[in-house]
């Protein structure tokens, strides 16, 4: 049952996601492309807020991005982004917090950076690509190979974004802020 | 808090936001099943049709389907290019989900956020028998829609003073206070509830007719 306390943090880690959409993206001298926060979000929420917590607060936030509010980054949303070519990879951030917390729950119960680190590649990394590759193909015409390959660019600002989740997430940890799994 | 939402006095504007999630979901299955591109031009045309219905400027609407066509005439050239074979397929695809990405973008153009989102409540209402708590569902959206101005402020304010510091290229910079503010905020936010008198176990009201 979710206390008054978890719908707080469910809510707060949706308009989190919503809030870092907003801001500009940090540009990272070495990338290409600026890097933006979201995915970020994504995996801090399962990291922090646990599977069930998690997950249910990137539910909320895609679920009000499909209401119409422009909370995607650059002022994006709506039905019409989702069903976009890339809608894939937003429509699975409620299963990639979900994956990302249960692996934390399991193997990540510490402040150890490297697990951390493991468990937001797999959450927010893979569980996201193998929902969003396959949207790509079938949106846009194209094999499934090929799809694979356009999203390549993408993966070394990801595993920096996973990269910052475990330390943000094992400095919050290490603080003892918040009891990971009250 | 402003959603895409584009005021028109129209019949389309006026449909129930189910009626268009219905009907949108309805021709993305037929436009699905049609085979070769009929259902691309069946798709294309009723899109069209409700663009002008409803009164909206081509522009603004063309504007929000820009960076998806964009994206799918790039994937389509590379594909042509690349691929040689097949290319009629891919434009078929293309097609398709082009139309198809026209008509969800009208839906949502013309549905008030707050109405999208009492149809969701209605939606959760029926999963209950899941084990879904619709009042809470409905409890944690309205927060949301609430904090979402909050948390932007919070993000500004923690990336300004990283600025100051010369740290704004730090993202670790970003999050740790980000987070560290986030869990406390959540502490006053639960209290604040509670003072309120809302109880979490008190199963809400019995889903009964909307308004």
């Amino acid at each position: 049952m979710l206390s008054t306390r978890d719908l707080v943090l469910c809510a707060l880690f949706a308009a989190l996601l919503g809030g870092l959409g907003m801001a500009p993206p940090i540009p990272l001298g070495f990338l290409p492309v600026p890097v933006t926060a979201q995915t970020l979000g994504v995996m801090l929420a399962g990291t922090i807020l646990g599977a069930k917590r998690g997950g249910l607060a990137a539910l909320l936030f895609v679920l009000l991005v499909a209401a119409g509010l422009p909370l995607l980054a650059g002022g994006r949303g709506g039905i019409g982004v989702l069903m976009g070519p890339t809608g894939g990879f937003v429509l699975s951030w409620p299963l990639g917090a979900f994956v990302t917390g249960w692996l934390a729950e399991r193997f990540a119960t510490g402040a150890n950076p490297l697990r951390l680190f493991a468990v937001s590649v797999a959450g927010g990394i893979l569980m996201v690509y193998a929902c969003g590759i396959p949207w790509l193909s079938l949106v846009a015409g194209l094999s499934l190979e090929k799809a694979a390959f356009g999203t390549l660019a993408f993966v070394p600002g990801d595993l920096i974004k996973a990269g910052v989740a475990a330390f943000a997430a094992s400095a919050v940890r290490r603080a003892g802020v918040l009891p990971i799994h009250a | 808090m402003l959603g895409l939402y584009l005021h028109r006095d129209s019949a389309i504007h006026r449909l129930p936001a189910g009626v268009k999630m219905g009907g949108l979901l309805l021709l993305t299955l037929v436009v699905l099943a049609l085979p070769g591109g009929w259902g691309a031009l069946a798709a294309g045309l009723a899109g069209a049709g409700v663009l002008v219905a409803a009164k909206l400027p081509a522009g603004r609407v063309l504007r929000e389907l820009r960076s998806p066509v964009v994206m799918l005439t790039l994937l389509f050239g590379f594909q042509a290019l690349l691929a040689g074979t097949g290319w009629e397929d891919t434009a078929i695809a293309v097609a398709r989900f082009a139309a198809l990405i026209l008509l969800a973008t009208l839906v949502t153009l013309t549905t008030r956020v707050m109405d999208m989102v009492e149809l969701f409540e209605r939606l959760f209402a029926r999963l209950r028998p899941l084990g879904v708590n619709p009042a809470k569902m409905a409890l944690m959206l309205a927060l949301t829609i609430r904090f979402i101005p909050l948390l932007g402020d919070q993000v500004r304010e923690v990336r300004m003073a990283q600025r100051a510091r010369g740290v704004e290229r730090n993202i670790a910079a970003l999050f740790v206070p980000l987070l560290v503010k986030i869990l406390t905020m959540a502490d006053d936010l639960t209290a604040a509830l509670e003072a309120r008198g809302y109880d979490p176990a008190d199963p809400g009201p019995e889903p009964g007719p909307h308004r």
